[in-house]
């Protein structure tokens, strides 16, 4: 009889995770816990200042410190080549400032010493002059007559812009425009810069051994396979000598993506010192250096049909790319997928062009819990469907249903493929849940008492699980993934994946994967990530991308591993492979299928008791290159009442439905969706990094760069939909980061709902209370453009 | 002790606002005499017409304290809008009033209830009342030889509302305005109006409580004391909202605690 | 050359005594001298609660007290939660209800809710939410989080163990 799944851990079971039992008991194994024999500490000391002329650094008094080993400058690291790396973006960075600085924080000298306290102090007496330059915050002023060339370190760059990019079909575009019969609405909405923030900052453990000349280096890092090849290109060390390990990361987000400066000099210290040298940043460095994201201006222009129908989009968006553009995103798309804009519509034109430049802010534009610039995406869409449903008259969700799409595969204006969906479905489910029908009613009642209710929806079908490898790469590197999978003699299993975990549960669910195909209870199977020289090469965990590409490669290889089976069980059985069926866990004989062998048999056999000519051994390794991106669909609709006097505002319900396709754990689905849904409230609600008009950044802690606490943070009310992907072979899609992608439009549209009335179609994120009471007292749209006023 | 260790000193209590800025580096004392050691400071308890606080006394406590709430309703009401749950089970009131942080809660509340703080050296003790104490940001009166070891409160209020916008648990204030009152019968025999985070240090609006004092409160006083405690603001616009909107929200928030508490005496 | 101060406290139960520099902060007595890795730091400004511990029974941010405080208190950490062979119900609660992702908030947020359960053993979730607030998770947008603070609480009153679980 075949096992019930569910109960071994399979497919679909709520399986509680394996990972917390050393977590609970404080026994996890961060970066900072690992403490090497000879261990030095690193500390990083960085500019004050947003744009300057460096003029002299003098390290002397921090050579001098008792307990320092070495202070190292930008002229030091140009010695072994390391002034500059490259970034993400095929741009260059500065490893440490030679010439000037381009953002405040900017890394300028290394001090390592025998402890961190040490090497802090030493820092504090190094002297830096600096001949100040104008700083520029954003990119109307990196475009004004007379700016400033921040990179003039770049021969042939003449001015602040970083790249231009367009796609889709500008003719037909403007040939819809030019119709009369066409209504047009346009809006310009700002997504301000955010940042990725997990709570663990970045570390670093670089150790050298000159006896062996291996390098381990410890590092929180999301993808330690492309790190591993990076040093290698990079700092010209051969590849099969570099270990990367990734243990336990406190989070990431996107943000443990990058390579980052205190990094290579890390790695540059041990090397020189041979001694292993750690590096803990600080909530500051974090936040003030490390990649931030968004940062966007968009303006769009709709041609609509009076039915409601839009004919065409037409699409700009500026980026503010800060000191260096380094994006992490593939080669061919300068503004990540931004482009999926409008994907789960049916708009038959479009045309989208996009600008960056360069401002003396902290390079970035990882991908914060998205893939590759789609937050800002669906942000803008949807924060856009309303502003169009408002200026034609129409219902919101109307609106949005008379543009749905309904027939799959769907091939979206600016190109993508749509496979899946059930759009409609979805929508009603959450209307329904959120009483949507009710709404107006109670809405206009409370105005009638002076009160202020609004309700906001958002609907989107992102792009999640990069490659295919025809079009996603990440310098060069194509986006495929990996899996490895060996089975014991007795039939217990260790499968290596070439992703990593930063809390989304992969030992947990990647197991399962395996059981779903094997039948192999998931407590027997040991799941290894993050360690280079134990796994098979991957590109690591962002952009949604880990289940549909390392978990289908774990089918896959658990696929290999199970036709393998099949022919020793046709030889326990004493039968041709053609008479052998499977069921979960067993394989038997179709003409009698009580005689049958379990997949602990195989694996037995295949190491005592194999056929002639079949080699030993049960196991195998996939490499899965994905035919198409993974298309989840989500419905997002909270309502909001705003105090009319003050423009604080409170969420009254939050309904989301998801569709992910096949839910291999829906706890931990549920809990990636939870953990998204509050970081888009976050951004609506009070998340901000902004800049002063002298390009100090403010938000460089967690005192102003707000993380919400669960006394802020809504509760959510969650409802799933299921249409599977058609090409994964369990047909899952993307999910962890829909809430946080699809979230933040729900927000600031129910607030900006909540005073539409009075003529107000935009208030930029975060909707502060001022924000709302401005738009309030004003009646107008209010922007949060930096610089910030008043400084 | 201060006396022997004189300027290169700092008292510690809960440590709350002190080590932070020795983590960030901008305090470095040569020795820190920390107060923790000390037993029995940390009393709450009503004594000569006095409420009084010793200087180890946290804010946990008072958030809990059932005497704070029948003494002083302001206190209560303010005590919780002050950090977070984790930080108030160490931060002292006496701490955040020696401390003077231009955002700082609690000089506001005693400036509404007429606050006094207990000074004392080896020379002997001085009664300071706290709107004398502040004397800008991160200053004060007390000398470097003092100990400020109880801040006291005279007599009782039986209306108070500590209204505070902050961006979320642990934010210090975008604006914060204090009300406190006695009323019996339908006169208003004390009154305290104070503003927090709307200018270079704690205002106390002495013109806002005159009208409430001089007229009681009806719709007229209440519009007038609400004005007049604007006036008094002067807030800088800055990543927490502008001058404006900071201004606004005084007249906002004093008019709705005036309201509340005419809405009990009627009541 | 800095001064050393003897400390001697009471950590997980058990009493231990160190020489430390006045100025070391009471995290990395913990993290460094004690070798008690848990108790994590992940901010600058006594915000995010990453480093919480028992300190006398209450939650503290052992990153904004020094180690020298210490000096005749009882510390309890995240390995002083629970017995080497049975989770606190705290624990289990996390680990039941999937209140943990990356984990690095975990041990602080476990030993807040500890040191508020001790307080309040059956609370509304309002109370809960209001209890964590100084504590920031970055992963959990804390929906499990709560129902891991009320399943402990479930649990202590079915089975009498005390938040911080069965000693010895
Ligand atoms: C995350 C966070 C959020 C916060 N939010 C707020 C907020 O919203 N509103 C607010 O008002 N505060 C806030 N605070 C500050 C907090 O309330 C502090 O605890 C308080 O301001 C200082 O109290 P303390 O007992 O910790 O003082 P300490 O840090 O011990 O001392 C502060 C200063 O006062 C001196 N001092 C202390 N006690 C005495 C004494 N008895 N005699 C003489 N001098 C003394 C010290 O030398 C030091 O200079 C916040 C703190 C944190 C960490
Ligand atoms: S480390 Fe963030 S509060 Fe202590
Ligand atoms: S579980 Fe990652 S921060 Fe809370």
């Amino acid at each position: 009889m075949a096992l019930d799944e569910i109960q071994i851990g399979g497919l679909g079971a709520r399986r509680k995770r394996v990972e917390d039992a050393r977590f609970i008991r404080g026994k996890g194994n961060y970066i900072d816990d690992f403490k090497l024999p000879g261990m030095l500490h690193m500390e990083t000391l960085r500019s004050p200042i947003a744009h300057a002329r460096i003029t002299s650094i003098d390290t002397s008094k921090a050579w001098m410190t008792p307990g320092v080993h070495m202070v190292i400058t930008g002229d030091m690291a140009a010695q072994h080549n390391l002034a500059w790396m490259p970034t993400l973006s095929y741009d260059t960075q500065a490893v440490l400032a030679t010439d000037k600085v381009r953002f405040q924080g900017q890394e300028i000298c290394c001090v390592v010493a025998d402890d961190p306290y040490i090497a802090k102090d030493a820092c504090e007496v190094i002297v830096v002059e600096y001949d100040p330059l104008p700083p520029i915050v954003n990119p109307k002023q990196a475009l004004a007559p007379g700016a400033p060339i921040i990179r003039d370190d770049k021969a042939g760059q003449t001015n602040n812009i970083c790249y231009t990019w367009e796609v889709g079909d500008k003719e037909n575009t403007e040939r819809v425009f030019a119709d009369e019969s066409m209504q047009v609405v346009s809006q310009d909405i700002f997504y301000p810069r955010t940042h990725p923030c997990p709570i663990e900052n970045m570390a670093i453990i670089s150790d050298y051994n000159s006896a062996t000349g291996k390098l381990t280096i410890y590092l929180t890092t999301q993808a330690p396979h492309i790190i591993r090849t990076a040093v290698a290109l990079v700092a010209e060390l051969p590849e099969h000598m570099i270990r990367v390990i990734a243990p336990d990361l406190g989070g990431g987000f996107g943000n443990k993506v990058p390579v980052y400066p205190s990094y290579v000099i890390a790695i540059l210290a041990s090397i020189l010192l041979t001694r292993p040298v750690k590096w803990i940043e600080d909530k500051t460095g974090n936040l003030i250096s490390t990649g931030y994201a968004r940062d966007m201006y968009f303006h769009c222009d709709a041609a609509i049909r009076k039915d409601g129908k839009i004919q065409a989009v037409r699409v700009h968006a500026d980026t503010d790319n800060g000191g260096f553009f380094s994006d992490a995103q593939p080669t061919k798309f300068k503004i990540g997928l931004f482009h999926s804009i409008f994907g789960c519509y049916d708009v038959p034109y479009g045309y989208l062009t996009a600008q960056g430049h360069y401002t003396n802010k902290a390079p970035g534009g990882v991908a914060y819990r998205c893939s590759f610039r789609i937050t800002e995406s669906m942000f803008f869409q949807e924060r856009f469907m309303q502003t169009c449903a408002y200026e034609i008259g129409m219902d919101q969700a109307e609106f949005r249903r008379v543009n749905f799409i309904r027939e799959f595969p769907h091939r979206t204006t600016f190109g993508f493929l749509v496979d899946s969906g059930d759009y409609d479905k979805c929508l009603d489910l959450a209307l329904d849940k959120i009483d949507y029908d009710g709404f107006k009613a109670r809405q206009d009642a409370a105005r009638k008492q002076g009160r202020l209710l609004g309700l906001g929806l958002s609907c989107m079908s992102e792009p999640l699980g990069a490659g295919n490898s025809r079009e996603y790469d990440i310098i060069g590197i194509k986006m495929f993934d990996s899996a490895e999978l060996r089975v014991h003699p007795s039939g217990k299993a260790v499968l290596k994946i070439g992703s990593k975990t930063q809390g989304q549960g992969h030992e947990t669910t990647f197991a399962q994967i395996v059981t779903h195909e094997l039948g192999i209870p998931a407590d027997d199977i040991l799941v290894q990530h993050g360690d280079t020289d134990n796994t098979p090469f991957g590109m690591g965990t962002y952009a949604s991308r880990s289940t549909p590409t390392a978990g289908a490669a774990t089918a896959m290889v658990a696929r290999k591993v199970r036709a393998k089976a099949k022919k020793l069980a046709a030889h326990l059985l004493e039968v041709s492979e053609e008479d052998v069926e499977w069921e979960l866990g067993r394989f038997y004989v179709r003409s009698a299928p009580n005689r049958g062998v379990t997949i602990t048999d195989c694996a037995f056999a295949a190491y005592t008791n194999m056929p002639d000519g079949l080699e030993p051994g049960l196991e195998n390794n996939a490499y899965y290159d994905p035919p198409n991106m993974t298309w989840p669909f989500d419905v997002y609709v909270t309502t909001v009442e705003v105090d009319p006097e003050t423009g604080e505002w409170d969420v009254l319900k939050f309904v989301g439905v998801d569709d992910c396709g096949v839910r291999i754990n829906p706890m931990i689905v549920e809990g990636q969706l939870h953990g998204g849904l509050a970081e888009a409230f976050a951004m609506a609600y009070h998340q901000m990094i902004t800049f002063d008009s002298q390009g100090n950044c403010i938000g460089s802690n967690y005192m102003d760069y707000m993380i919400p606490t669960a006394w802020e943070t809504p509760h959510f009310e969650l409802y799933e939909v299921v249409t599977p992907s058609p090409h994964h072979p369990i047909g899952c899609k993307g999910i962890g980061e829909c809430g946080c992608v699809g979230g933040p439009a729900a927000f600031v549209n129910a607030v900006v709902d909540a005073v539409a009335h009075l003529g107000v179609r935009n208030i930029d994120m975060p909707c502060l209370s001022s924000r709302v009471w401005e738009a309030i007292k004003y009646k107008k749209d209010v922007s949060g453009t930096p610089p910030l006023p008043g400084q | 002790m201060m006396a022997y260790y004189r300027e290169d000193a700092k008292v510690l209590s809960g440590g709350m606002s002190l080590i932070p800025l020795m983590k960030l580096r901008f305090a470095a004392p040569a020795t820190i005499v920390d107060l923790n050691q000390i037993q029995g400071l940390d009393y709450i308890e009503e004594a000569g017409g006095y409420l009084r606080i010793g200087c180890l006394a946290r804010n946990r406590a008072i958030v809990r304290s059932e005497l704070v709430r029948s003494r002083h309703p302001l206190m209560s009401s303010a005590a919780p809008t002050i950090s977070d749950p984790v930080v108030r089970n160490r931060g002292t009131v006496v701490g955040n009033l020696t401390h003077a942080d231009p955002q700082g809660d609690w000089a506001t509340v005693m400036m509404c209830l007429d606050g006094e703080v207990v000074a004392r050296s080896t020379e002997g003790e001085r009664v300071i009342p706290v709107s004398q104490f502040i004397t800008g940001p991160f200053s004060t009166t007390l000398m470097p030889n003092e100990i400020a070891v109880e801040v006291r409160v005279p007599g009782a209020t039986n209306f108070g509302e500590y209204h505070k916008i902050e961006r979320k648990v642990g934010d210090f204030a975008t604006v914060a305005v204090g009300v406190a009152l006695q009323q019996q019968g339908g006169s208003v025999s004390r009154v305290g109006i104070g503003l927090t985070g709307v200018g270079p240090s704690n205002i106390k609006c002495y013109d806002a409580e005159r009208i409430v004092s001089g007229g009681g409160l009806n719709e007229n006083t209440i519009q007038q004391a609400a004005q007049a405690a604007a006036a008094d603001s002067s807030p800088r616009t800055d990543h927490r909202g502008s001058e404006e909107y900071k201004r606004e929200m005084v007249a906002v928030f004093v008019r709705r605690s005036l309201h509340a508490a005419a809405g009990i005496r009627a009541a | 050359m800095p001064e050393f101060r003897t400390v001697q406290c009471v950590v997980n139960d058990e009493p231990r005594e160190a020489e430390i520099e006045p100025r070391l902060l009471l995290v990395h007595f913990i993290r460094e001298v004690l070798g008690l890795t848990g108790t994590h730091l992940g901010c600058d400004t006594t915000s995010c609660g990453a480093c919480t511990v028992l300190f006398d029974g209450l939650p503290v941010k052992s990153c904004t007290v020094l180690g020298v405080q210490a000096d005749g208190h009882d510390i309890v950490t995240v390995e002083g939660l629970g017995s080497p062979s049975e989770l606190s119900p705290v624990q289990e609660g996390f680990h039941e209800e999937h209140g943990l992702q990356c984990g690095f908030c975990t041990p602080g947020m476990m030993l807040t809710a500890t040191g508020f359960l001790e307080e309040n053993p059956n609370p509304t979730e309002e109370e809960i939410r209001w209890a964590l607030s100084g504590n920031n998770c970055r992963c959990t947008g804390y929906m499990n989080i709560v129902k891991a603070v009320q399943w402990a609480a479930k649990k202590m009153a079915t089975s009498g163990i005390s938040a911080r679980g069965a000693r010895g």
